[in-house]
């Protein structure tokens, strides 16, 4: 069986997580945010999974499938309101969307 | 196995970085995909297929596929290469990537010196996964149940093409 140490799969959730980070944070279109985002859950259910290998539980798979399933509602979401955005504004630049400030 | 491993981490890395750096939003998503069939080789190796299988269904089939409609639908022109390219300048993504540089150090440095005992991945099988989904964790699948309804509802209700109704003291923007 495999040897891959938890450190190492800690590592490399955390290498995705931020680099989903920096693309929440410097991307403007929104739909690149969109995806950013989903990088980052990804990255989190792939956190759950190592740990749940390492100590031999369920419930590590059990939380990925919660993930996945909030993951689905929320770029379901998501895209009906950037489809909506794209109507209203004709664009997906974010910084538009500042409306309620005046 | 671990060389493999590791060749799979790079590519997701790799995959990944490149989605974040794209331009050209299909681009983007095909990278994407990349990055989540690595990732599911991943979960097959640390002992986990039916999260395997599922990653490649629900994530690289169903919610990719639900962008790629969507950026049909958006139907996004030469101009917005333009000015994607112009947003994607050095001075907006330098400070945001030297922070998560510096938190990317700190963790590095918390996972080596976390001293888990090293080995002993097993395979979790998808009867203990299911036993406990349907045992102990009933109500969280109950309410998971709920989520995907409300999340199905909701966009079908804000999707909904509707004809610009302004509040009446917003006329004017018209």
């Amino acid at each position: 069986m495999v040897t891959v140490s938890m450190n190492t799969g800690l590592l490399l959730a955390s290498i995705l997580f931020l680099i989903g980070l920096v693309g929440v944070l410097t991307r403007r279109n929104i739909l690149f945010i969109l995806m950013s985002i989903e990088i980052m859950l990804n990255a989190t259910g792939l956190a759950f999974i190592v740990a749940g290998a390492h100590w031999l539980q369920a419930d590590g798979q059990v939380m990925f499938l919660f993930i996945l399933a909030m993951a689905a509602a929320e770029v379901a979401l998501g895209l009906a309101l950037i489809l909506q955005m794209h109507r209203q504004h004709k664009t997906l630049d974010s910084n538009v969307l500042n409306l309620l400030k005046d | 196995m671990n060389v493999i491993f590791y060749i799979t981490a790079i590519i997701a890395i790799i995959a990944t970085l490149l989605v974040v750096t794209r331009t050209n939003a299909v681009h983007a998503l095909l990278y994407l995909i990349v990055s989540l069939l690595s990732i599911s080789v991943i979960f097959f190796i640390l002992g986990a297929p039916f999260i395997a299988a599922l990653e490649v269904i629900v994530y690289a089939g169903a919610i990719m596929i639900l962008f790629v409609f969507v950026v049909m639908m958006l139907n996004q022109g030469k101009e917005s290469l333009k000015q994607e390219k112009e947003w994607f300048k050095i001075k907006n993504w330098v400070g945001p990537s030297i922070l998560s540089l510096i938190l990317l150090i700190e963790l590095i440095y918390v996972f080596m010196s976390l001293d888990a005992p090293a080995g002993s991945t097993g395979i979790v099988d998808t009867h203990e996964v299911s036993a406990s989904l349907f045992g102990p964790y009933i109500l969280g699948v109950e309410m998971v149940a709920m989520l995907l309804m409300t999340a199905t509802v909701g966009a079908f209700h804000i999707g909904r093409e509707k004809k610009n109704e302004y509040h009446r003291y917003l006329k004017k923007e018209e």
